[in-house]
């Protein structure tokens, strides 16, 4: 296969052809932030964690590494001052509706502290990663999103949820908030009623 | 009827349909128009034809039903052909007046025609102010056209473009003349047509796709609606076409769920262009093969985003994809796919048939040809306007809109629909075209155009678009669903008499950090509202944070009433008119309203008697104390008479 080489932070990096931004940096050890990043599925861009900056001929633009795949001659930026301002931003929005872990992790490490918004405890980010898993590795759309816009949420779909969760629970350890395992552990999955599920909203706060 | 196998044949049956019309007149009704039919234009449309058929005109007498004429708050709207002459809110029980006073007898009907500011009234439809300074090349064929007869259409010389192309041009030179003519994306973006069409042709694929897109959803706008409801074959000739151009044989018709007339409309098109071998194989005997479908939406404003209309037609959930590459080189089940929305596609045969020298001579030096805009909002007349690019805003809404309504004072326009930028008074001489726009902070979009008076507050319009947007943005990705949820407390916050100091600028941050980051054009544009009205309307943020002043009165929690106890008549009309009885007083007593009773409705201020004036509306300030309980009230001298 032929390979590429770009230029990440100064340094000179090789990549196979048709890798992502993402990839090539991890291979190279250079750090890049992810929040709805798995590399057993397909990239997603909704986190926006990974914003780096890129240039070409003179033309910087700003890009998803998780996506946006690698050529020859490409210039990355992954710390730039306008990269950095929006990773401060997104995660001082993310902390203001899951404020746990993860999040307080990471918006320590770029200097956020007390997010200025209101906060509106979800306590889910929506990076897709337990909804993509079940669809695209499990292959069993037991859960989904509902909703649009703001209203956009997870949910386990009673039908189908019923039969296969109990046994897998592989999404677990996926949620970046905990989230699902919060408010499922110690449920088991077959003992709920249709009721059950269509009350376990996830709590809006 | 019989395929057509030739342009020669089309050219036939076009005369034939010509010679075999025996009506010297006919009356055109906007009774296939969802606008039209609201204001009940059917019934005038039946109205016509039982009356012309009692008083023995038939055959020398048609009655059409067309789509929209664009100046819908009139409707229903009759003109009557060859003479042009305009009826406007006809009603059923007009009709056989102007059977017999205006067919039979050649007089008018007065009371029907337009009447200018000046009580002037007005026979022509071209003479009307609202439609004297449009130029109509897209959108004026409704008039003349039935949208459920294709006949309509060819006898205007539909579907020559369609023969021309495919008999006298190459796919390439169309192509050339596509660019050449310079014609830009009508549906936003204002991206070059010609340059995407190569890039779907030149993109590597066995299949290739041509899409419409009207999934118009932005609030205010109809003008691909109303184009599809009247006119339906220009929108599918332009469509054949640029497949032609571009080597596909597959299209789709994207229209969104509320949209029904428009699907009926155009499904009766595409059965008739079938039946006469405009469409499906071997077109016009050409060898070239071109069906399509079409495929209603769910109801989602971002799926006009084109990467997740694509996605919709898949089947999939409709939202943007994250991927680095145009849907024109990988588009739907990733094929080349090239999307244009139904004005551009519209304007296509116009192009092929007049030449793209004819085109590039319409309008500025980056922006060709007309655009539709629908005028909406406080204007003396509103509608669907069609004009050159470059016409003034100010000509735009003087002119064409008849100014503002009440004499009141113009505030601010809104363009481009809720991603676009709100412009002030200084910027109304800019010429209207793509990149002048974008230059003041606004956009073209679909056309929209809302048109706002002093009664506006722009902080509330800033907070009713992103309100919009809230439900509307599809909520994948964090800057956009978090960052639209943040802007909206933050604008509800300030509106609420709760600004903080910082606020303006912590919203510019924000907003910053959601155009740069967000994953579609949705994201990318949202901030709009809030750039363009901090940009020109900061003194109204201010006010409504420092000051606790809403400058227009419409923040309810900002504003109070109040009735001056020295002007008061003791009239008893406010009291008896308030919703909520929150005003005390009596006969010769001076009436009250209680604070903390009163829901600001407004409505004292309205029933006050103008002769009095004696409610105030009051914003930024305390609200005096209440007079004594039981004072007696001054008679002035203006309240004696």
């Amino acid at each position: 296969m032929r390979g590429v080489t770009l230029n990440i932070d100064g340094r000179e990096v090789k990549a196979k052809e048709g890798m992502t931004i993402l990839e090539a940096a991890r291979d190279a050890g250079i750090y890049i932030p992810t929040l709805c990043y798995h590399e057993k599925l397909a990239p997603y861009g909704a986190c926006r964690l990974c914003t780096v900056e890129i240039s070409r001929n003179k033309r910087t633009r700003l890009v998803t590494a998780c996506v946006y795949p690698t050529e020859d001659g490409l210039v990355v930026k992954t710390e730039s001052p306008r990269v950095i301002k929006i990773r401060k931003m997104l995660l001082e929005l993310m902390l203001s509706s899951a404020p746990v872990k993860t999040i307080q992790d990471l918006a320590r490490q770029y200097g956020v502290a007390k997010p200025r918004f209101k906060a509106e405890k979800t306590v889910c980010i929506l990076c897709g990663l337990c909804v993509r898993y079940c669809a695209e590795i499990k292959r069993a759309n037991a859960i989904g999103f509902v909703g649009r816009g703001i209203e956009r949420r997870v949910v386990f779909f009673p039908e189908i949820a019923s039969t296969v969760c109990a046994s897998c629970r592989e999404c677990f350890s996926l949620c970046p908030t905990g989230k699902i395992p919060s408010e499922t552990d110690g449920v088991c999955f077959d003992d709920l009623t249709l009721e059950d599920f269509l009350g376990a909203r996830p709590a809006r706060v | 009827m019989a395929q057509l196998k030739s342009p020669a044949e089309l050219a036939r049956t076009r005369q034939q349909i010509i010679s075999r019309r025996t009506e010297k007149r006919y009356i055109a009704i906007n009774a296939s128009g969802t606008c039209g039919l609201a204001y009940g234009s059917d019934q005038v449309f039946q109205a016509f034809v039982a009356e012309i058929e009692r008083q023995g005109l038939t055959g020398q007498v048609g009655v059409r039903a067309t789509g929209c004429l664009g100046f819908c708050e009139n409707s229903p709207i009759v003109i009557i052909f060859p003479e042009e002459i305009c009826y406007l809110g006809v009603k059923p029980e007009d009709v056989p007046e102007i059977v017999s006073r205006t067919l039979v007898g050649k007089k008018l009907v007065n009371r029907l025609l337009y009447k200018d500011g000046n009580g002037k009234k007005i026979v022509h439809e071209g003479e009307i102010p609202f439609y004297k300074h449009q130029s109509r090349i897209v959108f004026g064929n409704n008039r003349f056209i039935d949208p459920k007869s294709i006949d309509d259409y060819i006898a205007l010389g539909g579907y020559s473009a369609l023969a021309k192309a495919l008999f006298e041009m190459s796919p390439e030179e169309v192509l050339e003349t596509v660019k050449r003519a310079n014609l830009r994306g009508r549906g936003g973006g204002g991206f070059p047509t010609g340059i995407k069409w190569q890039t779907t042709r030149n993109a590597p694929g066995e299949i290739k796709y041509v899409i419409v897109n009207a999934d118009e959803g932005d609030p205010g706008a109809y003008m691909d609606r109303s184009l599809l409801e009247g006119n339906p074959h220009s929108v599918l000739e332009g469509l054949i076409i640029g497949a032609y151009a571009i080597g596909s044989h597959e299209g789709y018709i994207y229209v969104r769920q509320e949209y029904p007339l428009a699907v009926e409309n155009l499904s009766v098109a595409l059965n008739q262009a079938r039946e006469y071998g405009l469409l499906g194989e071997n077109i016009l005997g050409s060898r070239f093969n071109f069906d399509v479908t079409i495929h209603r939406g769910a109801g989602a404003f971002v799926s006009g985003e084109s990467s997740a209309l694509m996605t919709a037609i898949e089947g999939k959930v409709g939202e943007p994809r994250p991927k680095y590459v145009r849907t024109a080189v990988s588009g739907i089940r990733e094929m080349p796919s090239n999307l244009n929305n139904v004005e551009t596609w519209a304007n296509v045969p116009l192009i092929i048939n007049q030449g793209a020298d004819w085109f590039a001579s319409i309008g500025t030096e980056g922006s060709k040809g007309t655009k539709i805009f629908s005028l909406v909002g406080k204007v003396n007349n509103t509608g669907l306007v069609e004009v050159p690019m470059g016409m003034t805003l100010r000509e735009i809404i003087h002119d064409i809109g008849g100014g503002i309504r009440q004499g009141k004072k113009f505030k601010a326009v809104q363009t481009g629909g809720p991603s676009g930028g709100c412009i002030p008074e200084s910027l109304l001489d800019i010429p209207v075209d793509f990149d002048e726009l974008a230059k003041v902070g606004s956009m073209m979009g679909y056309g929209g155009m809302i048109v706002m008076d002093e009664d506006a507050c722009m902080v509330d319009v800033t907070r009713y678009f992103l309100n919009f947007l809230a439900e509307e943005s599809c909520g994948k990705c964090v800057p956009c669903r978090e960052g639209i949820r943040q802007m909206l407390h933050i604008l509800n916050r300030i509106c609420e008499g709760e600004g903080k100091a910082g606020d303006i600028e912590l919203l510019e941050e924000l907003s910053e950090v959601v155009r740069d980051a967000s994953l579609c054009a949705l994201g990318t544009t949202a901030p709009n509202p809030v750039f363009s009205t901090i940009r020109y309307f900061r003194d109204e943020y201010e006010a409504h944070i420092k000051e606790r002043r809403c400058h227009a009165g419409v923040c309810k929690a900002l504003i109070a009433y109040y009735i001056l106890p020295e002007r008061c008549q003791a009239c008893m009309i406010c009291l008896r008119e308030c919703p909520v009885e929150a005003i005390t007083g009596g006969k010769n007593v001076v009436h009250v309203i209680d604070q903390d009773k009163c829901t600001k409705c407004g409505t004292c201020l309205e029933v006050c008697p103008s002769r009095f004036t004696a409610v105030v509306r009051l914003s930024g300030e305390p609200v005096p104390p209440a007079p004594p309980p039981k004072t007696e009230v001054v008679r002035s001298k203006g309240a004696q008479k």
